[in-house]
């Protein structure tokens, strides 16, 4: 079993400098998408840059609130366009998909680009069977007969580890358990070999242990298909076993992006120390686990000035941050939002929350 | 002595079907546990959905009917008591609940919720009433004047504190806590997690903690059960367990807790994968010919295990 191991590890490592040569699949450009309430457009991801490469897993971490999920469904053009303005670009086979009219978007997202949603109790339709769900974006993408498509079905249950795939083809979404229609939910994403796949949230509903079944089948496929993963979470510890590249969000802005262990090693920017620091799992038994501050501004009240997260680091003098942060690189491919990394540390004693007062 | 002590607990539904609408079967949701709570330890009960653990915790405090077993709180059993003799002692259990969205009646500002259990209980002056809510809204760390608001006005975290200022309204010796930081965001997790291990000390609390989270369960817990399909698997203290698993079941969702350290990532995939393969070989040395789980045994002082 070691050999093997040792095997498997040096074929991460070749491949891992092969990721760095790769062609990159999406290129985000200070991408903005902003939100209409009462009038006034607000942006909710406010100038993300970010590419994704061919067989590299970009995750995506955050509090809730921090523009992740907005960030995914600006990608697939699945905000509701009368309430949403999109500025910038996410080019994806040479043609900027946010110019793309609703008729061409729907020729590359189900194809080119497949999409795990969050809860798999909500995401099938209870009244189609599950081989009828995955053949539906066979049905608008290729050209397949029947039969071809039924083979090519039973094909990619098996391949999400679906043993009875005779069977399970003809049931209900009802009839399945929650890993399970995981699984058929990945199986539908994958239905016609995208290049690029968007997980938001792909394991937070799920039980510890199917958690993991979920997260090692999607290492295997991710191995198979060659495909560009961005995966979005708020769990530290999924990343740790998934990513390959990690970005940090708060308040709709990436704060640090590096490799997936330079970034567990050596993180900096604060927000990203805080978050790790606040996992139990990471500290002593019944050690004070860190609270951040406060709480994410909603996207109205926001102070789009200076560094997002000074105000949850209210112990930082002034003078630390930028007054227009920007993104530093300060390894290769270590990038940093923002000064304040440089002399930040957790002041000593300061423990739980006490005067976090209701607003 | 044992605060509270559990004696083969079970909780049977029943299954109607037939002509008659008889009782055919039933779900065995609790299956003959017991266990011990020391006064001031955190005891946790950890498994995947539907092994039972809420139905024990809601057990405990009457929520659910025991169809057999003890449970002796402080010496009595409550599964014998019966209304206003009942009451009196589960005064001293209370419970802080899983989804604080769903848990506090949204037509109630935060005093009238807070206050209920001291209605129910204690004849108080509504001066002492308030001076009593502000008290505890204060050390929940709210704002004494954010009695007036409804839940609707606060954040997640801020109701879950809500939730055990209501919890501690009538000084109680033992909080069943059901997943209470399952639904809040890592960093609202922290909070709610540091506050109720500052409030034990304070106020001398047991916890029952319920949760499906290893992580969390291994950083509040003096000792853990783990259960599985309505029975206990292993027993033991946080160390026994989290270093010294010894059923396969155990072994299994301690693997499961994704690993922090991207280095040991593939070394963890094949954990599994070993762990798997055993259970496919080995099922039957774990467990019995209807798939039931053995007996505890006890394999040190404090640890135990259902092995053959």
């Amino acid at each position: 079993m070691t050999e093997n191991l040792l095997f498997e590890i040096e074929i991460y490592r070749l491949y891992k400098e092969e990721v760095f040569l790769g062609n990159s699949v999406l290129e985000i450009e200070n991408l903005r998408a902003s939100f209409r309430i009462k009038g006034d457009y607000y942006a909710a991801v406010d100038g993300v840059s970010l590419t994704v490469h061919e067989n590299e897993v970009v995750a995506i971490v955050g509090e809730s609130g921090c523009g992740k999920s907005a960030l995914a469904l600006s990608i697939m053009g699945l905000h509701n366009l009368k309430t949403t303005k999109l500025e910038g670009q996410v080019n994806f086979q040479s043609q900027n998909l946010l110019s793309l009219s609703p008729a061409k978007l729907n020729k590359v997202r189900g194809k080119d680009i497949g999409m795990i949603f969050q809860d798999p109790m909500t995401a099938l339709n209870p009244l189609a069977t599950i081989g009828r769900q995955i053949e539906e974006p066979m049905d608008y993408h290729m050209k397949l007969s029947s039969a071809a498509k039924k083979k090519r079905t039973m094909d990619l249950l098996r391949r999400v580890g679906i043993k009875n795939e005779q069977r399970i083809y003809g049931q209900y979404p009802h009839e399945l358990s929650g890993g399970m229609r995981q699984r058929v939910i990945i199986a539908i994403a994958l239905a016609c070999d995208p290049v690029l796949l968007i997980a938001d949230e792909p394991t937070t509903a799920l039980d510890v242990t199917i958690q993991a079944q979920i997260m090692d089948l999607l290492k295997e496929l991710q191995n198979q298909i060659k495909s560009g993963i961005i995966l979005i979470t708020h769990d530290l510890g999924v990343v740790a076993e998934m990513a390959d590249r990690v970005a940090v969000m708060y308040a709709g802005e990436v704060v640090e992006i590096a490799e997936v262990r330079e970034l567990f090693m050596n993180p900096l920017h604060p927000y990203t120390r805080s978050l790790l620091n606040s996992i139990p799992s990471n500290m002593e038994a019944k050690a004070k686990l860190h609270v951040i501050e406060g709480i994410v501004p909603s996207i109205q009240n926001l102070d789009r000035i200076g560094c997002r997260f000074a105000p949850r680091v209210a112990w930082v003098p002034e003078e630390d941050h930028e007054t227009n942060p920007q993104m530093h690189e300060v390894k290769p491919n270590h990038f940093v939002r923002c000064t304040c990394y440089k002399n930040f540390h957790f002041p000593e004693g300061r423990v739980g929350e006490k005067d976090y007062v209701a607003t | 002595m044992s605060l509270l002590k559990i004696n083969d607990l079970k909780v049977h539904y029943p299954i109607r079907g037939g002509f008659f609408r008889g009782v055919v079967d039933h779900v065995k949701a609790v299956d003959g546990i017991s266990f011990e709570l020391q006064p001031g330890e955190t005891y946790g009960l950890v498994g995947e959905s539907g092994c039972g653990k809420t139905t024990t915790g809601r057990a405990i405090i009457g929520l659910n009917k025991a169809t057999d077993g003890e449970i002796l709180f402080e010496g009595t059993d409550l599964v014998k008591q019966k209304g206003s003799d009942r009451r009196k002692h589960v005064k001293d259990i209370q419970m802080i609940f899983q989804d604080p969205y769903s848990s506090l009646n949204v037509r109630k500002n935060i005093l009238n919720i807070i206050a209920e259990p001291l209605r129910n209980f204690e004849r108080m002056s509504p001066g002492e009433e308030l001076k009593r809510v502000q008290a505890l809204v204060d050390r929940v760390g709210l704002n004494p004047e954010s009695i007036y608001k409804y839940p609707h006005q606060f954040s997640g975290g801020q109701r879950q504190r809500i939730g055990i200022a209501r919890a501690l309204t009538l000084n109680p010796k033992l909080i069943i806590a059901d997943e209470p930081v399952s639904a809040l965001d890592v960093s609202v997790q922290a909070q709610v997690l540091n506050f109720m291990q500052e409030i034990q000390k304070e106020y001398n609390l047991t916890y029952l903690f319920i949760s499906h989270d290893l992580g969390i369960i291994k950083h509040m817990c003096d000792r853990i059960g783990i259960m599985y399909r309505g029975r206990f698997v292993e027993e033991g203290t946080a160390g026994d367990v989290y270093n010294n698993p010894q059923h396969l079941y155990t072994k299994r969702l301690i693997a499961a807790i994704p690993e922090m350290d991207p280095e040991k990532r593939f070394e963890k995939t094949h954990l599994r994968q070993s762990i798997n393969e055993e259970y496919r070989t080995n099922y039957d040395n774990y467990f019995d010919k209807d798939g039931r789980m053995f007996d505890l045994k006890s394999i040190s002082t404090t640890h135990s295990v259902a092995l053959q």
